[in-house]
């Protein structure tokens, strides 16, 4: 039984009946309804209940700007916070709760916060809870949980998103009488056109009322105008869409809603995506995003049943539901007239219309005198009865200043009141786009004024209310937006309307009452979304607040999720009312992107999960897969951390791995490792350029390690590079540096080294890399090549060759970062794994073990090799890491080599890699944790370092840790402590090298 | 988002571009000859004008090629764009209002 709906009328399709349920409830309502609008068919005038006092709320619009209708939409995966009502197409089967009350809207409990409102006043977070400041994080929670609106959902959304470029001519926001006049004139002339509506149906205020365009039926009109759009391939219209950010160069976000109208969905997923994100560049656009109806601000302006006078009229005329049995009409301007004979024809009881001016006197108003509604001028509502659904109201007349009453109070019984403090264009979108907005104070609002990008207003977001100017105005602007982008083509005649004159609007900031603002129990909102009151507002300025920006934090006005659509300029007019100033100079605050919300998961798109980031693998993935390898992760790249064999856990499949490349020979994947082609005569130039030593003496054949330094003289990256040919150089750089040493290389050449003739090529992912290792390496890779001479004489450390491995064409490094004999076996992408499974097989009688990332950790720190992001973490200079046999003394120049010679970087007390041996050989040392030279009793004790690199070395049986201390090379010897969590370790300072210091391993 | 003419492929948007920082800084000829504070001021200091910059721009996600853009840095429009070698045009110094919070 949907008591108050109409029998006929509107654009619900009766014949289809949907049911929902509402905070447990179930009803009833008809396809084409929203939420809002069969809540209000079915008599449910409490909605919700308010942000801080917890007072009862009603529907008060019918679109975007609706503040109190907000609903926890849906469950798990589906779920919805804050969903306005107003926008939410009625599907069959929806559930929706109020938020922010519990057991429900009719008995909240949190009620009881409105009864201490005097304790709740603007910037009561800032003065009741400053002191003690330990205490705050325990108010703020008791705070939080009483003051909020919907809950975060819980289960991760369900749903799939799309993201989608487009390019246009002529991008019209807004589907209503200027939106569509503009749509159509530029796509006439042969612009392409995108035009997007946040609403389900074209026509936007067309669809509320029953207004003519030449001279037939407004929506007649609409009807063939999207068939003639509909028919142009170069227009594409976007229902369901909202253009939410205007930003720079004419780039725009467009949000469009694909299933939200159809509820869940079964297959929701990447095949049946729930919105689509359109990333739009346009070279035009034309705004034409209509108004939104300001409140009226008097006494206790809240109640349910308290409604935005356009609001009734979309309920009447384009859902066929009413808001009550008997309606008084309450306003400042002509507009309202039209409501109030919409509420007449629907059957509404119209007592009275409650008028702030002394002599109403347009059109409208005629009508109304006409049908003999009465006419209460230069009056106003000073009281309302019903806290959970109006019963009644008190008018009276108001004296000549304005300010006060000249005359007692009279009631009218009504159910509803339909409120019209005149309207606001939409001047969202302009203003995000850096427009400058001019106050109208004929029309009592900002209007757009100077541009700022290349967009036109057109329509009632540009001032123009009446529908033969939203024509008029939508035409041209089409016409010259296609125009701009040099289109020719002929866009045909404006449609037309008939002229309406109104008579002026009233503007009073607040409406006289019984009492003053502030006084007696009456509350006068001016944003009820965020219960942000008249009163509060000259609080705000008594305690010396000026700017708009400033008042509106302290008072939280327009901070809730509507962003002010509704409260905004009526505190704007609070606060200027409260300063003494004029509305243009309180100005507004910023209006910020997006106009509505826009879910994450489309920001996001398909880009979660395993898409979120791209893991790189290498040729050889699936064997380490299969052999059950642990992965870690370098950058993008996944790698074996440790191969754990049956019962084995981390510590002991590393130490394994460890003893098996010291004893024997290990097997690595060392194909991520950053490899960069270098050709070209000048490719030595620029090496000495890049690196701190000299190339110019590397043979062809041999491998060098080079140190990179920014011009800061911070180490950015090293590694290995071999010289292929006469002017061919193959670098290796650290596997997360890969891009960036690229980068750098290729800034200095094409900014500074024009002249150079080299030529760079990132090859990391062309080459395959098997790393054997252990005092074995040589005798296995023996069982695979036949052509290359592997004697210590003809192949020694530090140089290439090229030969076939396992038959397969391949250059073979004898280079080494684990300090024993060492092998990199570099081989075309495509034959990594057919090298890897020949050299396993080979490697089988030599009992060949494969090693992760973890061991390699073990072993290069075992020798004090220096790994990118642990000892190279860009705050050391190559001089703190002992690497000065690296730093060319005779090169003139190199990048950063000044940097070394300031006064900063040859201070004694920087920090210098040094080795840590902890006293007890079985503590291993967190990384990272801070060393202390003298243990103080009581803090401060100033820290002199931090450990980079801490390991257990099997070979040596005990730990091991590498460390930055302040002038650390002359502390060798030296005890220092770590004070850790639960205990202080005391360690003594080392030369950075535990193992085989001769490096007779690594030249066996 | 920007729109960006790179001067090898045409107007392309903001993401396929990396900024590369201010442009037209000259790495000083004999770095040992100068001093501490010359040396850290090419190094370091940057002009992070309100208004005006001329800056150096990459399309990383394109043809990987350097090249310079006078870009206002309260509008974000973009003024000229030259190649990397070409000098600086003389462009006025925009008058710029101060933005709001």
């Amino acid at each position: 039984m949907q008591r108050n709906r109409l029998s006929e009328g509107g654009r619900i399709d009766r014949s289809r009946p949907l049911k929902f349920t509402f905070n447990g409830r179930p009803y009833e309502g008809f396809a084409g309804d929203t939420l809002a609008s069969a809540l209000l068919a079915n008599d449910v005038r409490v909605v919700g209940r308010s942000f801080k006092y917890h007072r009862p709320r009603g529907i008060v619009a019918a679109g975007v700007e609706e503040p109190n209708a907000l609903v926890q939409l849906g469950e798990g995966g589906f779920e919805e916070a804050n969903a306005r009502a107003t926008q939410i197409e009625l599907y069959d089967g929806l559930d929706a709760d109020s938020v922010n009350c519990w057991p429900s809207p009719d008995l909240d409990f949190g009620a009881i916060v409105g009864r201490f409102s005097r304790l709740l006043p603007a910037g009561f977070y800032y003065k009741t809870f400053m002191w003690p400041p330990k205490l705050w994080m325990t108010y703020e929670h008791f705070i939080r949980r009483a003051a909020g609106l919907g809950k975060a959902p819980k289960a991760p959304d369900a749903d799939a998103y799309d993201k989608r470029w487009a390019h246009c001519d002529v991008l019209v926001a807004g589907g209503g009488p200027a939106g569509l006049s503009a749509a159509l004139a530029a796509g006439r002339a042969g612009a392409r056109v995108i035009l997007a509506d946040e609403q389900a149906e074209l026509g936007g205020a067309l669809l509320n009322g029953h207004e003519e365009i030449d001279d037939r039926p407004g929506l007649d009109w609409v009807a063939d105008t999207l068939d003639e759009l509909r028919a142009m391939p170069e227009v594409r219209l976007l229902p369901r869409g909202t253009v939410a950010s205007y930003y720079d160069h004419n780039f725009l976000a467009v949000y469009e809603r694909l299933t939200d109208h159809l509820g869940p969905q079964a297959d929701a997923g990447p095949g049946n995506p729930r919105g689509r994100l359109w990333k739009v560049r346009a070279k035009q656009v034309v705004l034409a995003t209509g108004a939104h109806e300001r409140p009226l601000v008097f006494a206790d302006n809240d109640r349910p049943g308290i409604m935005l006078a356009g609001a009734v009229c979309a309920y009447l005329n384009r859902y066929g539901a009413r808001p009550g049995q008997a309606g008084v009409v309450f306003t400042n301007n002509d507009s309202a007239y039209r409501t109030a004979l919409d509420m007449a024809a629907a059957g509404i009881a119209v007592p009275a219309i409650v008028d702030l001016r002394p002599d109403p006197g347009g059109d409208a108003v005629q009508e109304v005198r006409e049908r003999g509604i009465e006419i209460l001028a230069n009056h106003a509502v000073v009281s309302v009865a019903g806290a959970k659904g109006l019963r009644g109201i008190e008018v009276a007349p108001i004296d000549p200043s304005g300010k006060g009453l000249a005359g007692d109070p009279r009631r009218i019984a009504c159910d509803h009141l339909a409120v019209s403090g005149g309207w606001n264009p939409a001047v969202h979108l302009f203003s995000q786009s850096r427009g400058k907005l001019d106050f109208d104070t004929d029309l009592n609002c900002f209007v757009p004024g100077q541009s700022f990008q290349a967009e036109c207003s057109a329509g009632a977001c540009n001032g123009t209310f009446g529908l033969a100017g939203c024509l008029a105005e939508g035409h041209a602007a089409g016409v010259s937006a296609a125009e701009a982008t040099g289109l020719t083509g002929k866009p045909g005649k404006a449609a037309s309307a008939a002229d309406r004159p109104e008579g002026s609007i009233r503007h009073m900031p607040t409406v006289p009452g019984k009492h003053p603002v502030g006084r007696g129990k009456a509350k006068h909102f001016v944003d009820v979304q965020n219960d942000v009151t008249a009163a509060d507002i000259a609080l705000a300025v008594r305690e010396g607040y000026r700017s708009v920006e400033h008042a509106k934090r302290y008072t939280t006005l327009g901070m809730g999720p509507d962003q002010g659509k509704i409260g905004g300029m009526t505190g704007f007019a609070a606060l200027a009312d409260s300063l003494g100033a004029t509305m243009p100079e309180v100005g507004t605050t910023t209006f910020r992107p997006p106009y509505t919300p826009v879910p994450f998961g489309a920001i996001a798109g398909r880009d979660v999960g395993a898409l979120a980031d791209p893991a790189r693998t290498t040729p050889m993935h699936g064997w380490h897969v299969s052999a059950g390898a642990v992965f870690d992760s370098a950058g993008q790249w996944l790698l074996p951390d440790h191969y754990p064999r049956e019962g084995e856990d981390r510590r002991v499949a590393v130490r394994r791995e460890c003893l098996a490349v010291r004893g024997g020979v290990g097997i690595r994947d060392g194909s991520t490792l950053g490899k960069i082609d270098i050709q070209g005569p000048d490719a030595v130039r620029m090496l000495d350029w890049v690196y701190t030593n000299a190339w110019g003496s590397l043979g062809v054949g041999r491998c060098r390690y080079g140190v990179m330094l920014g011009e800061d003289g911070m180490v950015m990256d090293d590694g290995v590079t071999a010289r292929l040919g006469e002017d061919h150089y193959l670098m290796h750089t650290t596997t997360g540096n890969a891009a960036g040493a690229f980068w750098w290389m290729e800034e200095w050449l094409q900014n500074e080294w024009l002249d150079y003739k080299v030529w760079l090529t990132s090859v990391t992912e062309k080459w395959a890399v098997v790393n054997i290792a252990g005092p074995r390496a040589r005798d296995l890779l023996a069982e695979l090549t036949r052509d290359i001479d592997l004697s210590n004489d003809a192949f020694p450390h530090m140089s290439v060759r090229s030969g076939r491995v396992a038959e397969i064409p391949a250059r073979v490094f004898r280079v080494s970062f684990t300090g024993e004999l060492s092998y990199e076996i570099n081989v075309a992408a495509g034959f990594g794994l057919a090298l890897w499974n020949a050299v396993m097989l080979a490697g089988q009688r030599f009992g060949i073990t494969p090693f992760g990332t973890e061991a390699v950790h073990v072993l290069r720190a075992e020798k004090g090799y220096l790994a990118a992001g642990q000892e190279i973490d860009g705050t050391v200079t190559p001089l703190d890491l002992g690497l000065d046999w690296a730093i060319s003394k005779k090169k003139a120049d190199f990048l950063g080599k000044r940097s070394l010679t300031r006064s900063a970087m040859v201070r004694e007390d920087r920090k210098q890699l040094v080795g840590l041996l902890t006293k007890e050989p079985g503590i291993v040392l967190p990384e990272g944790a801070q060393i202390v030279g003298e243990l103080r009793a009581a803090p401060p004790i100033p820290t002199i370092g931090h450990v980079t690199s801490s390991y257990y070395s099997p070979i040596l049986g005990r730990s091991i840790a590498l460390a930055l201390v302040e002038g650390g090379r002359a502390r060798i010897g030296e005890t220092v402590s770590l004070p850790l969590r639960d205990r202080t370790v005391e360690a003594e300072l080392t030369k950075p090298l535990f193992y085989d210091p001769e490096g007779e391993r690594l030249h066996a | 988002m920007l729109l960006i003419e790179c001067p090898f492929c045409g107007p392309r948007a903001e993401v396929e571009f990396r900024c590369s920082g201010e442009g037209h800084i000259a790495r000083p000829e004999t770095p040992e000859n100068i001093s501490d504070e010359a040396w850290a001021d090419y190094v370091y200091m940057r002009t992070n004008p309100k208004g005006l910059h001329f800056e150096r721009w990459m399309h990383q996600h394109g043809c990987r090629r350097w090249f310079c853009v006078a870009r206002d840095t309260v509008t974000h429009k973009i003024r000229a764009i030259y190649k990397l070698g070409e000098a600086k045009p003389a462009l006025d110094e925009p008058k710029t209002e101060g933005e709001g919070a």
